[in-house]
C-alpha cells in the first residue's frame, strides 16, 4: 500500500486539494522557520567568522583530516576483508550436520549479537590491551561477521528446495551442492542486505572515536578544541559531517541500486527471492527452516 | 563474583542509568517514528518530503557523530541542557528513523482492499487510518519494532563516554579500584544481556498475543 497507489485516502477533489495545499504551506512555513533560526543561530553565535574557517586553508589541517579519513576507511577495509570469511565460516558451521559444530557456531553468533558492540571494543581495547585500530577490528569483525553469518544463512535457506534436491539427484556431495549451487545463488540473492550491512560497520567504524583512535572524528575534535583557530566547533561538523554522512549515502545507494538490478536480472528467476536493502538497526533478514 | 558484591552500588546505579536511558529515549522514538511515518504517507507533499529526508539522514548517520553534534555542537547554540537529556535527543532521533521505517513497512503489509474498503464505506483518512490499517499494521510491527529497541539499548552504551552514568561507563571507577579488569566487563556483560533478554522476552510474549495468520 504505496503512496502512488494510495488506498489510502480519495483522489483529492477541489476542497480537498485547497486544503492539502494549505496544510503543505503550514508545513513549508514551520520547515522554513526551523532551517531560518538554525541559519540565524549559525550567524548570531559567529560561526561564519574567517577566523573559524581559516585553518581549512592550512597543510597541516587538512593533511591531518585526510589522514583521519584514511584511518577510517582502512578500519573499515580490514573490517570488510575479515567479517565476510567470519560470517562465512560461521554460517557455514550453523548448517553444518554435525550438532557439536552447529551448537558452536550457534552460541558464537548469538553472543556476538546480543552484546553491545562498545562493550566488546572496550573490552578488547582495555582489558587484553590491544592497540585502537585492532580493537576498533577485533569487535567490528566479531559483530557484522556475526550478522552477516545470519545473512548468509538465511540466504543459503531461501533457495528453493528443489534447487538442493535437484543437485542431490545429479550425484553432487554435500559440499559440492553447497559450493556449486546454493551459495551463488544466496549471495546474489542477499547481495543487497550484505552491502546494506557493511553501512552498518561504516558507520560503527566512528565509534574507533571512543577508544582514541585516530579517525576522522578525532580529527575534527582536535580541529574543533584548538583555542588557536577559535574553536572552530561548527565549522568542522559543517566539513565532516557532509562527507561521513555522504559516504555511508554512497553505500546504501548502491546497495539499492544493486536490489533493482537484481530483482529485473532474469537468471534470478525461480531462484532465492532478492531481499530488500535498506540501513539495518535490528535483526537481519530471518532464516526460515 | 567479588567483583560484582563489591561493586553492587557502582553496578546497580549504571543498571539504572542504562535502563532509564533506555525507557525515555524508547518512548521518545517511537512518538517521533509514528509520527514521522504518519508524515511519510500522508497526502501532503512537504511533509512526505521531510519524512524522507529525516529518515534518509539519520539512517546514515553514524550515532557517534550524531552524538558528537548534539552533546558538543548544540552548547555553541548557547543551548545547555543535561548530558541526560543530550543523550536522549540523540538515541530518540535515531532510533525513531529506524521506528519510522518499520511502521511504514508494516502499514505496507496491510493489504490494500482494506483501505479501499474504509473508504468506500466514507471514512476519511483519519479513520481509515487509525480504525482500519494501523490496528492491522500493528500485528506486523512488533517483531521489528522490538529489535530496533534492543539495538537502542545497545546503542546507549555509547551515551556512557559521554558523561553519562550507564552501565559500561562503570568499568571506569571499578578499574581504577583494582578490581579484575575481565570480571569487570563479565558483570557489565551479563547486565547488558538481561536487558535485552527481558526486552525481547517482553516483545515475544506481545507478538504471541497479537499474532495473527495470513
Amino acid at each position: 500500500m504505496t503512496v502512488e497507489s494510495s488506498a489510502l485516502y480519495d483522489i483529492p477533489g477541489p476542497r480537498a486539494l485547497a486544503r492539502h495545499r494549505t496544510y503543505g504551506w503550514m508545513a513549508l512555513l514551520l520547515i522554513a522557520a526551523l532551517i531560518g533560526w538554525v541559519v540565524y543561530m549559525l550567524f548570531h553565535t559567529h560561526q561564519f567568522t574567517a577566523a573559524k574557517w581559516e585553518p581549512f586553508q592550512y597543510r597541516g589541517v587538512q593533511d591531518l583530516l585526510l589522514r583521519g579519513l584514511g584511518n577510517t576507511l582502512r578500519a573499515f577495509g580490514w573490517t570488510v576483508l575479515f567479517a565476510l570469511p567470519f560470517g562465512a565460516l560461521f554460517a557455514a558451521g550453523r548448517l553444518s550436520d554435525h550438532r557439536v559444530v552447529r551448537w558452536f557456531a550457534t552460541l558464537v553468533v548469538e553472543f556476538f549479537r546480543a552484546m553491545p558492540l562498545l562493550v566488546m571494543i572496550f573490552f578488547v581495547f582495555v582489558a587484553l590491551k590491544v592497540q585502537p585500530l585492532w580493537a576498533l577490528v577485533a569487535g567490528l569483525v566479531l559483530y557484522n561477521g556475526s550478522v552477516l553469518a545470519e545473512v548468509f544463512r538465511a540466504g543459503v535457506l531461501a533457495v528453493p528446495k528443489g534447487q538442493r534436491e535437484a543437485a542431490y539427484a545429479l550425484g553432487m556431495r554435500k559440499t559440492q551442492v553447497m559450493t556449486y549451487v546454493l551459495v551463488p545463488q544466496a549471495c546474489r540473492a542477499m547481495l543487497p542486505a550484505i552491502i546494506s550491512q557493511l553501512v552498518v560497520a561504516l558507520k560503527d567504524t566512528s565509534l574507533g572515536f571512543l577508544i582514541t583512535y585516530e579517525e576522522f572524528l578525532h580529527a575534527g575534535k582536535l580541529i574543533a578544541t584548538n583555542l588557536d583557530y577559535d574553536l572552530p566547533f561548527i565549522p568542522v561538523v559543517m566539513v565532516i559531517a557532509p562527507i561521513y554522512i555522504g559516504m555511508c549515502l554512497l553505500l546504501s545507494w548502491l546497495a539499492r541500486w544493486v536490489e533493482r538490478r537484481s530483482r529485473r536480472s532474469p537468471s534470478m528467476r525461480g531462484g532465492a527471492p532478492v531481499v530488500k536493502a535498506g540501513v539495518a538497526m535490528g535483526l537481519p533478514p530471518a532464516a526460515q527452516q | 563474583m567479588k567483583t560484582l558484591t563489591d561493586n553492587w552500588s557502582t553496578y546497580w546505579d549504571g543498571f539504572l542509568g542504562t535502563l532509564s536511558l533506555f525507557a525515555v529515549s524508547a518512548v521518545l522514538s517511537l512518538v517521533l517514528g509514528v509520527l514521522i511515518a504518519g508524515f511519510r504517507v500522508s497526502p501532503v507533499r512537504p511533509l512526505r518530503v521531510f519524512g524522507t529526508l529525516w529518515v534518509t539522514v539519520l539512517r546514515n548517520t553514524p550515532l557517534t557523530l550524531l552524538f558528537f553534534i548534539v552533546v558538543l555542537g548544540l552548547p555553541r547554540f548557547n543551548i545547555t541542557l543535561p548530558f541526560y537529556v543530550f543523550a536522549v535527543l540523540a538515541l530518540g532521533c535515531y532510533t525513531s528513523a529506524f521506528v519510522c521505517e518499520s511502521m511504514r513497512s508494516g502499514i505496507n503489509t496491510v493489504p490494500p482492499g482494506q483501505g479501499e474498503a474504509a473508504r468506500s464505506l466514507g471514512m476519511s483518512f483519519g479513520q481509515t487510518m487509525s480504525l482500519v490499517v494501523l490496528p492491522q499494521a500493528y500485528r506486523s510491527v512488533v517483531a521489528p519494532i522490538g529489535s530496533v529497541l534492543i539495538a537502542l539499548a545497545k546503542n546507549s552504551a555509547i551515551a556512557g563516554s559521554f558523561s553519562v552514568v550507564e552501565l559500561l561507563g562503570t568499568y571506569r571507577t571499578i578499574n581504577e579500584l583494582g578490581y579484575s579488569i575481565i570480571w569487570t566487563f563479565v558483570w557489565i556483560a551479563v547486565g547488558y544481556l538481561i536487558i535485552t533478554l527481558a526486552i525481547s522476552a517482553v516483545f515475544n510474549l506481545l507478538e504471541r498475543r497479537v499474532a495473527v495468520s495470513r
